[in-house]
């Protein structure tokens, strides 16, 4: 019952936030984010550290029962529902400084997104799945392109058409698995335990795995299918940029690691280095731009893609410690890359200017603002005894497992991502102040408390890693007997 | 057969209706005729009774189609207030020939005997070419009912041909005899079969607008008030799958291998046709009506992949399709009111601008209308995608589908340039008001979208 109401809260406080809003639409919506995390919170405490699905639910939904509306938590989903849980109360404080037109349709819009998300990371059923899925872009689409910036129709719309265009392909290829299954009565089964049983062909697998890869692919972005993200990512509003970068991109990662893998090992054997090499380019590639730009957000757009590019080639090396590491990493992604726009957030909203040039001295007025700015910083980076390093240490020696060479490549990630994180850091912060940046005040409030969770997290995870990867390790166990 | 006879009935009653000098009943009038029918219908469930010398049998499959054609003639009465304001207009004998037309239409539902079929068809058909020449004194409603009725006769003819041939063939127009001489005839070859199943199966695919006979559809749809274009968009579709259906799934079950190749071109073709013509539509009446071309393609493919899966699909589909393109005609019809361009009312998509400002709810509805369209979950359309989609998966029958996700991507493309406009674009910021019945109606098409959308299972149970 407990997924139940992860499910169906954030719907109650959205029509809610919608009815009763007005003014107060955005501390309702904060309120009843809070409760929701405080659910998650209780998943996470209660979650017994085995292989099972807890808390679940399960009704019959179409076609006599075998197509099903079922959710549960294991290990893998528990750490995204939490991450979800998590940042979603920080996503709606983060947009307490600012006043968005018609705010109880932005806020409940987000509640919205978070009941889809909630839906993709518990989903027991292949179609419930996709639904989800699929649902989660519609409310991401509104509040991008309707509170978005200057080009944000014809980007959101690009967004839009891409991503369903990939899900589309997902979309046959479970229609497919559903009708190889068959049981004893003759009726189909779209559980995706059942799902991880079939017996398929080389080439199906190869077909199914390619229509899977370009759905997750699109979602994540791994290179080449990345082209719609960084525009996107800037023209959003703050509060769905975050929501696109800290959590709907793991519901690539996600679907990688919960269909993909386990139902298509023999596609992953066959195909899983091309993959792998698509991401670590994508490494490479988003690094390089990354240095090279004057845009702080979408300097933080391309590390996102950078990094994700990273947890895919984990996903896909097949390990368990590639696949520990990106759940790992998904959890500390979100935290660093929310925390980072954040930053970019306050840094544009008290300049008017994104630029790096016109940027510099920051430091000078804001001592709070440059420590948690540094803390989320090193977690980006990977310094050891912080959040990102564990993720991305476990990352690196499951590619690394997997194929040497392309594991040492992946390794430019560690350099990299210090030069273009330290680059910003020094040209925002440091140096000359700027015409933009006098008098530039300090963080306070409502902001501070966006930044104290998260830094919390940071060490939390980077000093005791433990207690989140022994929750997952039994799960990740099991999904790799299937794999292998 | 109850229905038949209460709404031949109640069109003539309405006629006299007429006379009367207050015209403000006979809307009230209409509805009223139009739910005593549906509850009528459902009186003969599960109970298949064969009526007319064997000519009609009232299955369930018949009467669920019936229910969605009596379903969207509610609807799109109920949001036919604007005639009674027009003084050119004859509001008595539009709403006795919608009701003729739905007799028309039940007929092709239910048909057991060709002849019932063909007097269906002319029925339906007849119907239309008046109500789309109904705008009397604009030039393009006249043009558009001449193309509809050359053309349609055209049609009609091949299909009659085409059943003057089976008969030949098989020397009876029942769907059993002529079932079972196609299974006599497996394997020997028969012109006279081949050639009429052929024939009959261009006269009905006419009806339903595959390409390539689809060239009348964008003018008609254009051309005919918006109204009568929602209902013909609906229930003549509606009424013709259940035709197909009838005639393939049971009749020509046995020769499945001769046509299904046909079909399964036209199929393609339609989907291919559709989608990319719409795309580069500016007037969103013309969308529409290529849009209602490429739902044909999706309808078709239930049909191609003829199985277990394919009568719930086209249920389904056709009603999720209905209900969605109702409310998006609907809108239409208000928003276009606003501004005339050459004294017609503007239906092209800039119309739709800044919607969500001028009346957030019309917005919301229509929204939900085009998604559903689109096929995004939580939408009944959806659901109905999914099941068409299934069935071909079920036959094998991979590369149609492919065509048909790549058609849908299209599809999103189109139906989107609405929900930009509505939400994203800047418009006049006057407020649009709307009668609360029509108010009503177009929730409840959105109510029931969306929980069809949730729940898809509450209404295949009844299948």
């Amino acid at each position: 019952m407990l997924t139940l109401s992860l499910l169906l809260f954030p719907i109650l406080a959205a029509l809610l936030v919608l009815t009763v809003g007005g003014k107060q639409a955005k501390q309702i919506a904060f309120v009843g984010a809070l409760v929701e995390l405080g659910l998650s919170a209780y998943a996470f405490f209660s979650f017994v550290p085995d292989a099972t699905s807890q808390f679940g639910f399960d009704y019959p939904w179409l076609a006599a029962g075998s197509i099903r509306f079922s959710a549960g938590i294991d290990g893998v989903s528990l750490l995204l529902v939490v991450l979800t849980g998590l940042l979603t109360p920080l996503i709606i404080l983060s947009g307490f400084q600012h006043n968005y037109e018609r705010p109880s349709a932005f806020y409940s819009l987000i509640l919205f997104m978070q009941a889809a998300l909630m839906g993709v990371f518990t989903a027991r059923d292949g179609f419930l799945f996709y639904f989800f899925f699929e649902a989660a872009l519609i409310p991401i689409y509104f509040l991008a392109a309707s509170w978005g910036g200057e080009n944000r129709i014809r980007v959101t719309f690009k967004f839009f058409l891409y991503t369903v265009f990939g899900s589309l392909f997902m979309l046959v290829a479970l229609v497919y698995l559903y009708f190889q299954t068959s049981s004893a009565t003759g009726l189909h089964s779209s559980a995706i335990t059942d799902l991880y049983n079939l017996k398929l062909s080389a080439t199906e697998q190869t077909w199914i795995f390619w229509a899977f890869f370009v759905a997750f692919a699109i979602k994540m972005p791994v290179f080449p299918f990345h082209t719609w993200q960084p525009d996107t990512y800037v023209e959003s509003p703050t509060p769905a940029t975050m929501l696109l970068a800290g959590i709907m991109l793991k519901m690539g990662v996600y679907g990688v690691i919960r269909l993909l893998l386990p139902i298509v090992p023999e596609g992953v054997a066959l195909w899983g280095t091309t993959a792998i090499v698509l991401s670590v380019i994508g490494i490479v590639y988003g690094a390089i731009i990354a240095i090279r730009q004057r845009d702080i957000k979408r300097l933080i757009a391309y590390s996102s893609f950078s990094h994700v590019g990273l947890m895919a080639a984990g996903v896909f090396s097949q390990t368990t410690y590639g696949i520990q590491g990106a759940l790992v990493q998904m959890l500390a992604h979100g935290i660093n890359v929310v925390g980072m726009f954040f930053v970019a957030d306050i840094i544009a909203s008290r300049t008017n200017s994104r630029f790096l040039d016109q940027l510099g001295g920051i430091t000078r007025t804001t001592p709070k603002l440059t420590v948690y700015f540094m803390i989320l910083l090193l977690g980006s980076v990977a310094l050891p005894l912080t959040n990102g390093f564990v993720g991305e240490f476990l990352l690196l020696a499951g590619v690394f497992e997997r194929h040497t060479i392309l594991g040492a490549i992946a390794g430019l990630t560690i350099i990299f991502g210090a030069v273009y994180m330290l680059r910003m850091f020094q040209k925002a912060m440091f140096g000359q102040t700027s015409k933009l940046t006098t008098g530039f005040s300090d963080v306070s409030g409502s902001e501070s408390w966006v930044f104290i969770p998260l830094c919390i997290m940071v060490f939390w995870i980077g000093l005791a890693p433990n207690s989140f990867l022994k929750l997952t390790e039994p799960a990740v166990t099991n999904l790799l007997q299937f794999i292998k | 057969m109850l229905s038949i006879i209460l709404l031949s009935v109640f069109g003539i009653v309405l006629l006299y209706l007429g006379f009367l000098k207050s015209r403000a009943v006979l809307l009230p009038a209409t509805l009223l005729a139009l739910l005593i029918a549906l509850g009528a219908v459902f009186t003969e469930w599960n109970k298949s009774y064969l009526y007319f010398g064997d000519m009609l049998l009232m299955s369930n499959l018949a009467i669920l189609f019936t229910s969605i054609v009596l379903v969207s003639a509610f609807m799109v009465v109920s949001l036919s207030g604007d005639f009674l304001e027009d003084e050119a207009a004859q509001p008595a004998e539009y709403y006795a020939i919608l009701l003729f037309s739905i007799v028309g239409a039940i007929m092709m539902i239910a048909f057991e005997n060709l002849i019932m079929l063909f007097v269906g068809v002319e029925i339906l058909s007849v119907s239309m070419y008046i109500l789309t020449g109904s705008d009397k004194r604009n030039l393009r409603s006249n043009e558009a009912a001449l193309k509809y009725l050359l053309m349609g006769s055209f049609a009609t003819g091949i299909l009659l041909f085409g059943m003057a041939l089976l008969y030949g063939a098989a020397g009876s127009f029942t769907l059993t005899d002529i079932k079972a001489y196609v299974m006599l005839a497996q394997g020997r070859p028969s012109l006279l079969l081949y050639m009429g199943v052929l024939m009959v199966l261009i006269g009905m695919l006419f009806k339903v607008s595959a390409a390539p006979f689809h060239f009348w559809t964008p003018d008609v749809y254009e051309g005919a008030p918006t109204l009568f274009t929602a209902f013909m968009s609906t229930v003549v579709k509606t009424a013709g799958f259940a035709a197909l259906l009838q005639l393939l799934s049971f009749t020509f079950e046995s020769i499945y291998g001769f046509w299904w190749v046909i079909l399964a071109a036209i199929t393609a073709l339609t989907l291919l046709i559709g989608n990319l013509t719409a795309a580069y539509q500016n007037s969103f009446k013309r969308m529409m009506a290529y849009s209602s071309i490429s739902h044909a393609g999706y309808l078709l493919i239930g049909l191609v992949a003829l199985g277990q899966q394919s009568k719930p699909a086209l249920v389904f589909y056709s009603l999720a399709y209905s209900i969605s393109t109702i409310a998006a005609f609907g809108i239409l019809l208000i928003v276009a009111k606003q501004r005339t361009v050459d004294g017609r009312p503007d239906d092209t998509y800039t119309a739709f601008n800044g919607l969500s400002r001028q009346n957030p709810l019309l917005a919301f509805v229509l929204a939900v209308s085009m998604l559903s369209l689109a096929g995004i979950p939580l939408t009944a359309g959806f659901w109905g995608k999914f099941m068409v989609f299934s069935a071909a998966i079920d036959k094998g029958m991979v590369w149609i589908l492919v065509l048909a996700v790549l058609m849908s991507a299209v599809g999103i493309y189109y139906y989107f340039r609405v929900v930009i406009a509505m939400y994203f674009r800047e418009g006049t910021s006057t407020r649009i008001q709307v009668a609360p019945f029509y108010r009503f109606v177009l929730i409840a098409a959105t109510v029931i979208t969306i929980v069809l959308g949730l729940i898809p299972g509450l209404f295949q149970d009844l299948l």
